[in-house]
């Protein structure tokens, strides 16, 4: 085992490097049901956008482009407020 | 104000991978309102369910620099920063304008931060703090907190024989911050991202302390299904419940006037931490939330009117 080092050696504080979160996958909570997008649909209003707490609706120059599965936790959010009528442009579908 | 489209092609100040709970609520807020500047911005964070969920060791989820010193502090922490950020204007070590941000929940605010966010809006500094305030302790497993509205059921004060959730009501620090005499208090919710958007634009574009009261709910203290954060969060604002409201140097402007204001029980039947109110024997209870909902919008209503 390698010497642990005294409290004199021990740098100041945690230092971590931004962004390193996105290795870390949380696809993996979702509990059976993701979100699909319809492009045909979507109107691009962003609203799923800025409700997502995992960062996980992907835009690109103001438009809607998909999901990031990756990170998405299921949670729904995204397809209950998708304002379109009557069908709505995200769909929560069984995996 | 900035359209959702202008705000999508800013930087999103958190990556997905951090773990906040499924249809968690403020991760939105840290974007609304960090998208909001359009300048440069310094984040620091009270312990509480943000910073402990964003930055698992060895992972962060931050694209902005982030700072986190302790549960009591936020707003001490950033005070340094800006004190130090200011030194260096005058030495001319930096030139650009940076905003600084703390965000806390209602644990790290109302309760155990209040003597350092008191501090930090006597001396002056310019910052911006905001509370993500989801009414209870629910990083610790949802102890009741100055924050928790009367009647919630919560681990600490849990409704079963002798009482009914929590007795006291709740704190008014939105109040307590207008005392201050800052330039600019508010409070939004989560769910009328455009509301809290243009607060926060407006909180940017003004010099000195600034504070930004924000409801978010939780579907772990709250009880609900994940997907209703943002719709309970909008409920909230349409009972009066949590006002929408800004105070301008003094000056009141209620920002969200339903048009029919609906009865609390609406927005109390939509989540579990109240369900025993809904037993006949809690009947007065049921009422006497409703009285002093009517009673502190009638206040406010008066407020704005002066």
């Amino acid at each position: 085992m390698s010497k642990l080092m005294n409290w004199k050696e021990l740098p100041p504080c945690d230092t971590l490097a931004a962004k390193t979160a996105e290795a870390f996958e949380t696809g993996d909570w979702r509990m059976g049901e993701k979100p699909v997008w319809h492009p045909e649909i979507c109107i691009h209003c962003m609203i799923c956008w800025i409700s997502c707490p995992d960062s996980s609706v992907t835009v690109k120059d103001g438009k809607m482009t998909g999901f990031d599965y990756k990170h998405c936790k299921g949670c729904g959010i995204c397809a209950k407020e998708c304002p379109t009528k009557p069908n709505k442009a995200i769909t929560m579908e069984k995996e | 104000m900035a359209t959702l489209k202008e705000l999508s092609v800013r930087k999103d100040p958190l990556t997905g991978g951090h773990r906040a709970c499924a249809g968690c609520g403020f991760p939105q807020i840290v974007r609304m309102v960090c998208l909001a500047s359009k300048d440069p911005i310094v984040v620091v964070s009270a312990t509480g369910c943000l910073e402990v969920t964003t930055t698992i060791f060895p992972y962060s989820a931050w694209t902005v620099p982030f700072l986190h010193n302790a549960f009591e502090n936020a707003a001490a922490t950033l005070s340094g920063v800006e004190a130090a950020y200011k030194a260096f204007l005058k030495k001319g070590k930096i030139a650009k304008k940076i905003n600084f941000i703390a965000f806390g929940g209602d644990g790290g605010t109302y309760d155990i931060g209040l003597q350092s966010l008191s501090g930090a809006m006597e001396r002056g500094h310019n910052l911006l703090y905001v509370c993500y305030n989801n009414q209870a302790y629910m990083n610790t497993s949802i102890q009741r907190s100055g924050a928790t509205p009367k009647g919630a059921n919560t681990t600490t004060e849990p409704a079963g024989k002798v009482k009914q959730g929590k007795v006291q009501r709740q704190k008014d620090l939105t109040e307590i911050m207008v005392a201050h005499n800052i330039p600019y208090a508010a409070q939004a919710t989560v769910g009328y991202w455009a509301d809290l958007v243009r607060k926060a634009e407006k909180a940017f574009s003004i010099d000195g302390p600034r504070f930004i009261n924000v409801l978010q709910p939780c579907r772990l203290g709250w009880v609900y299904k994940p997907e209703e954060t943002m719709s309970i969060s909008r409920l909230a604002a349409d009972t009066c419940f949590w006002p929408l409201y800004e105070v301008e140097n003094g000056k009141y402007k209620v920002t969200l006037k339903p048009k029919e204001k609906k009865p609390i029980i609406e927005f109390l039947k939509s989540q579990d931490r109240f369900r025993h109110l809904f037993n006949p024997k809690n009947e007065t209870i049921l009422v006497e939330i409703q009285k002093e909902i009517d009673y502190n919008w009638e206040k406010l209503l008066a407020k704005e009117a002066k």
